[in-house]
């Protein structure tokens, strides 16, 4: 196995910033609550707070809006459970955490390239009369591209329904403005944008309704239960602030990921990265190679030292085919042969080059034998 | 024992299943410096298996197989084989029930999942071979690798491997065969490994309470329909629950009675009966096989000769005489009668040591006797 490893999986999860680590270590280094009266949770207080207005900042929302949650599915599941709304909808590419949330959503297309079919979202609301929240991701995980939120809300808002968007994917690569974008529902998690693991946000609009689905004592202005997880909160805000600073230079990431995906067309002409004429992030590729499963790939690349994960990362370690590709009508055969590459601040032009020699070794050597595809 | 300079760099995948055996294995070739890359296959959904632990690849030995490769410190990974052992073990095991059969799902296992998917997975991820933890031997002979049976009779596990290709036997290492399972269990504890006392795994991994009739009926209902069970003649002796019930030289659980003892002397699935008779009635010296495999030098069509054979895993070999008749397809006679030859199971051709080649039985000469056989 290849000693030395380069991390190519930050959609999975993104290294974390030296800043956001110093800052979590001073946290866990105080003592106290920051429900207390006392000095030390008073003290710890004024840090959550802010955290809040960072993370706020960093997506255009206010900070008493602001809900911290334990990470992207619990804030995706406050809302959807909180929201009081019967009818769900969602769009057919939306992460686990929306998609088994809740019994029997209604399935909003897309089309090749992964964009959420505007048309069929009208239709499916003018089908009904009752007011639904409809559930559209801000940037798909897999391919990383990006949805017509805007628009959308025009068409959610017109018919008097309300919109939730998960922003995990999207905050820190893309501007997010929740005002602007008419976002009644937003959510968000630190570990993506470099902050900690377990902790997240839930950003609610201006006069949305919200209900506090689980029951405890009144943290978060009574929307979310339990004690504050302080360091992870404190990570979360410095990883917002560094990340709002560093968007501009997010798209500097496309060159290295244009380089990759260049690189791998000259070696396989049978090759496809999945969405590439769609806007989209500019840190990720869903790149099939054609007759080899992701999960051999995954082994392969690992073993020769490079991160890469098979659309979302499952914990079981099970590669089923990318509900993703399947909704845009790509073929089982060929979902099950694509891998996904995302690159983040850390990302050097050796990465690159290194992964394309390990990449085109593996197309070269599972030429001219059979498919060992699922 | 030394660690083996030669073999740094060389990559063996190990097939794990998490127990005693294959970690075993991972923990030898590592320690001869290979570099070693475990595997566990997941070959179905644990949660619906009814009892857990103690069989192969449930959810405790995927957990098991990275505990040890965690302890060994070798690359570990879990790869998802849930549809393929569906479908070419489990269906076909439930088939083989429905068709009046006793099937081995074992050789199918190793046929047409481990050394087939396993081993090409393996030949992507660029190792030089693949190793299980099965009880045979791999002996370098002048015309490539032969198979021979462990040197533990016991544990020997060659019968489950007669269907075995020989490309995929020159790939394929076990370095178990020249040890008892004592020995495999004292190594498992120089080695420190916390499965060492772990229960060997005794049923079928899918059926891991030994209920098999439940996943038969779920794929094969007209398996599980009652029916008549009759004698030679026909006559109705009494009702059956359901042919998958039964097995070819079965005395248990018939519920009827006749002069003499009364056992299954043949499933007839057309028409969903089971027919009975006394113990001299299951006497068979021809056997008729199909998809014969061979194993260094297959025996030429219209050609014969002598050999011993296994009619099931349980059983020494015997001798019998072998002929060819198609492609595929060959006649045994057996010198003495057997007794209680099932369609479905395995016979497994040997010369000595040498397994030479094997074939699926498809039926057997119930009391058609040889001239050459003794009585």
């Amino acid at each position: 196995m290849a000693e030395i490893a380069t991390y190519l999986d930050y959609n999975a999860t993104a290294p974390i910033k030296p800043a956001v680590r110093e800052a979590v270590e001073a946290a866990l280094g105080k003592v106290g609550n920051p429900s207390s009266i006392h000095r030390f949770g008073r003290a710890l207080r004024d840090e959550v707070e802010a955290a809040r207005e960072r993370v706020a900042r960093l997506v255009g929302g206010r900070p008493e809006h602001l809900v911290f949650t334990s990470g992207g599915t619990e804030a995706n599941h406050l809302a959807l459970q909180g929201a009081g709304v019967a009818r769900h909808l969602m769009s057919a590419v939306e992460h686990d955490s929306i998609r088994n949330a809740l019994a029997g959503p209604e399935t909003v297309p897309v089309d090749a390239d992964g964009r959420v079919d505007l048309a069929a979202l009208e239709t499916l609301l003018n089908a009904r009369p009752e007011p639904a929240l409809v559930s559209i991701m801000a940037v798909n995980n897999e391919t990383g591209v990006v949805e017509p939120i805007a628009e959308a809300a025009r068409i959610v808002h017109a018919h008097g329904s309300r919109l939730l968007v998960d922003a995990v994917q999207a905050a820190g690569k893309v501007a997010i403005d929740l005002q602007a974008q008419g976002a009644d529902y937003l959510t968000l998690s630190a570990h993506k944008l470099g902050g900690p693991t377990g902790v997240g946000a839930l950003v609610l609009g201006a006069d949305v309704p919200y209900t506090v689905p689980v029951s405890g004592a009144g943290q978060e202005r009574g929307r979310r239960p339990g004690t504050e997880n302080v360091p992870g909160i404190v990570g979360f805000g410095v990883a917002a602030d560094l990340a709002a600073a560093a968007l501009e230079d997010f798209g500097n990431i496309g060159a290295l990921r244009d380089r990759l995906e260049n690189g791998i067309a000259r070696i396989a002409k049978d090759a496809v990265v999945f969405g590439r004429v769609a806007p989209r992030v500019s840190n990720t590729s869903l790149i099939a190679m054609p007759g080899v499963s992701s999960e051999t790939q995954l082994v392969a690349f690992d073993l020769d030292g490079f991160a890469v994960s098979a659309g979302s990362a499952c914990s079981s370690g099970k590669v089923d085919p990318s509900h993703v590709l399947l909704a845009m009508g790509v073929e089982k055969a060929v979902a099950e042969t694509a891998i996904r590459v995302s690159l983040g601040w850390d990302t050097k032009p050796d990465d690159i080059e290194g992964f394309l020699k390990a990449w085109e070794s593996l197309y070269a050597r599972t030429r001219g034998r059979k498919v060992s595809a699922a | 024992m030394a660690s083996n300079a030669k073999n740094r760099g060389k990559r063996i995948v190990v097939a794990m299943s998490g127990g005693v055996d294959s970690s075993v294995t991972a923990a030898l070739l590592t320690e001869q410096g290979f570099d070693v890359v475990g595997i566990t296959l997941r070959l179905y959904d644990s949660n619906q298996a009814t009892s857990r632990s103690k069989t192969c690849c449930a959810g405790q030995d995927i957990y098991d197989a990275k505990r040890v490769a965690s302890q060994l410190d070798i690359p570990h990974y879990v790869f998802n084989y849930e549809n393929r052992f569906r479908e070419n073990v489990v269906e076909k095991f439930a088939e083989s029930y429905a068709a009046g059969e006793t099937p081995i799902p074992c050789v199918l296992c190793n046929q047409k999942v481990k050394f087939r998917d396993l081993l090409a997975t393996a030949k992507d991820l660029e190792a030089t071979a693949l190793a299980t933890g099965h009880y045979v031997r791999r002996v370098e002979g002048r015309a490539g690798a032969e198979l021979h049976r462990a040197k533990d009779a016991a544990r020997d596990q060659s019968y489950f491997l007669f269907a075995t290709t020989q490309g995929e036997l020159d790939y394929l290492r076990f370095p178990l065969g020249d040890f008892e399972k004592d020995a495999t269990r004292a190594l498992a504890r120089r080695f420190g490994l916390e499965i060492a006392d772990k229960p060997d795994s005794q049923d079928i991994c899918f059926v891991p309470d030994g209920r098999y009739g439940r996943i038969v009926e779920r794929l094969r209902p007209e398996a599980a329909r009652e029916g008549d069970i009759v004698d030679a003649e026909g006559r109705v002796l009494g009702r059956h629950q359901g042919i998958l019930h039964y097995t070819i030289g079965q005395r248990r659980g018939l519920g009827v009675s006749g002069a003499e003892p009364l056992y299954v002397l043949k499933v007839e699935a057309k028409r969903n009966r089971v027919v009975v008779g006394p113990r001299e009635a299951l006497a068979a010296t021809k056997i008729g096989l199909r998809d014969v495999n061979w194993l260094g030098g297959p025996l030429p069509v219209g050609a014969g000769r002598d050999c011993e054979v296994k009619i099931r895993s349980t059983q020494a070999p015997v001798p019998a005489h072998l002929a060819m008749e198609t492609d595929g397809r060959a006649g045994v006679t057996l010198f003495a009668p057997e007794f209680g030859v099932s369609p479905g199971q395995a016979c497994v051709f040997y010369d000595g040591e040498r397994v030479l080649g094997g074939g699926w039985i498809a039926g057997a000469g119930a009391a058609v006797m040889d001239a050459t056989a003794a009585a």
